[in-house]
């Protein structure tokens, strides 16, 4: 009886560790993309889209895509769509073959800040 | 033995030293939780961490390998990290002991208490490096001395840790990129010469943890299908010596060797490691480690997760 009891404090102190607090947000990790993280696609899609962990600060996200001679191409509309509030996306022109580098900067709704970037291949 | 006392003394002074030129350096951009750019270190068990954080181990529970004199020994320890200010922090940290000595009855109680003083020196994001000077201190007659072995002597240990990813690796070698490694070089310095007729050895601990960030290889490198929970695993191995370095008689390096795996979610870690001993004089056969951690900084975001200066 008392081996159980020892454990049984630890496991009852970290669920009210974790229940009190998982009414906040965290960090908000990049959970996947479109077109995908290292992927190579035959066409560029005409919006990329990053989905994250948890929700953003619409404010405060932004993303650029840039090509092999580090000039921007996206369409400098970022935005954080209403009602999706864990995405990120986006517009993209027609783009040659090459390989592109999507660098993104967001803040969590708890103001976490976090970054991140990552290339994708059109045509090769 | 006077020499050895006061080159004692000049260490901890040398320690202290350390430690407030540190802290009187300007301080850099910090994020809590263990971030440099988009790279994410995960509190390791075995090595210290190089940054400052909000996060407590509730608990570790380690089955060290069987001591030389065929001892059994089952730690259970809590250790908090938080910050002061957005580059400061500090830890402390207690253990329960149960010890076995080979046919003889066991024994249970507190081992000693430990804190720590945290600056933190750099965050480098595009090169995903990271760099921390500490001041540990292991108090002494906080635990049960006689049965259990806890110290009756206060220990300074200053540290210097260190974080680097592999993020910046060329193209060509993009699958390394998920590699990273953080690291401790340290030296214990005793505040007293002797207990009980032995010597205090001053020691030089150095050890490192090098890490396969799967959560990175899927952000970052290449999306390769993983979904949770094997996209927030991250596989490393953990390695740790300690040196005599000073009144060192009849005693020699001791290390252990920690391959495992921490699964990293988004409030918690939990981490698994068997231990492994370099050599006869750090134990026989293998244990085990176990870590549940929890990140207060994302727990409780506008409270106890944030820097103390800042409440």
């Amino acid at each position: 009886m008392r081996k159980l009891t020892v454990p049984a404090l630890w496991l009852s102190v970290d669920l009210a560790l974790i229940a009190a607090g998982t009414s906040a947000q965290a960090h908000a990790l990049l959970d996947h993309a479109s077109p995908g993280v290292g992927s190579s696609i035959a066409t560029a899609p005409p919006v990329l889209s990053l989905s994250f962990t948890q929700e953003l600060e619409p404010a405060f996200a932004n993303v650029t895509v840039t090509n092999e001679a580090g000039q921007r191409v996206d369409l400098g509309n970022a935005q954080v769509p209403p009602g999706t509030p864990a995405e990120l996306r986006v517009g993209l022109p027609p783009l040659p073959p090459g390989t592109y580098t999507v660098s993104w900067r967001v803040v969590s709704v708890d103001t976490h800040p976090t970054e991140g970037h990552f290339q994708f291949t059109i045509g090769r | 033995m006077m020499s050895s006392c006061r080159f004692t003394i000049r260490a901890a002074g040398a320690a202290l030293a350390v430690a407030t030129i540190g802290t009187a350096m300007p301080p850099k951009h910090a994020a809590a939780h263990g971030f440099a750019g988009q790279r994410f270190f995960p509190a390791t068990i075995l090595t210290d961490d190089p940054f400052v954080a909000d996060e407590v181990s509730l608990p570790t529970v380690t089955r060290p390998p069987t001591g030389l004199d065929r001892s059994q020994e089952l730690d259970l320890d809590v250790d908090l990290a938080k910050r002061i200010t957005p580059d400061l922090g500090f830890t402390i940290g207690q253990g329960w002991t149960h010890l076995k000595p080979k046919d003889m009855p066991g024994a249970t109680g507190l081992s000693g208490l430990h804190t720590g003083l945290q600056y933190q020196l750099f965050v480098d994001g595009p090169h995903e490096a990271l760099g921390l000077i500490g001041l540990n201190v292991g108090w002494a007659h906080t635990g049960r001395v006689a049965a259990l072995g806890a110290p009756d002597v206060t220990t300074l240990s200053p540290t210097l840790n260190f974080g680097k990813g592999f993020g910046d690796l060329a193209p060509e070698l993009a699958y390394l990129r998920p590699f990273a490694v953080t690291g401790n070089l340290g030296f214990d310095f005793p505040t007293k010469t002797e207990s009980a007729g032995a010597p205090n050895p001053n020691n030089f601990n150095y050890g490192f943890a090098l890490e396969y960030s799967l959560p990175y290889l899927q952000c970052c490198v290449k999306d390769i299908g993983l979904r949770e929970p094997f996209s927030r695993l991250i596989p490393l191995v953990e390695i740790a010596f300690t040196t005599p370095i000073a009144r060192s008689e009849g005693t020699q390096t001791i290390g252990t060797i920690q391959p495992g795996i921490i699964w990293s979610g988004t409030y918690f870690q939990i981490g698994a490691e068997a231990i492994l001993p370099v050599n006869k004089a750090s134990g026989r056969g293998f244990g085990g480690v176990v870590q549940f951690h929890v990140y207060l900084d994302d727990l409780f975001p506008r409270s106890l997760g944030k820097p103390i200066s800042e409440w």
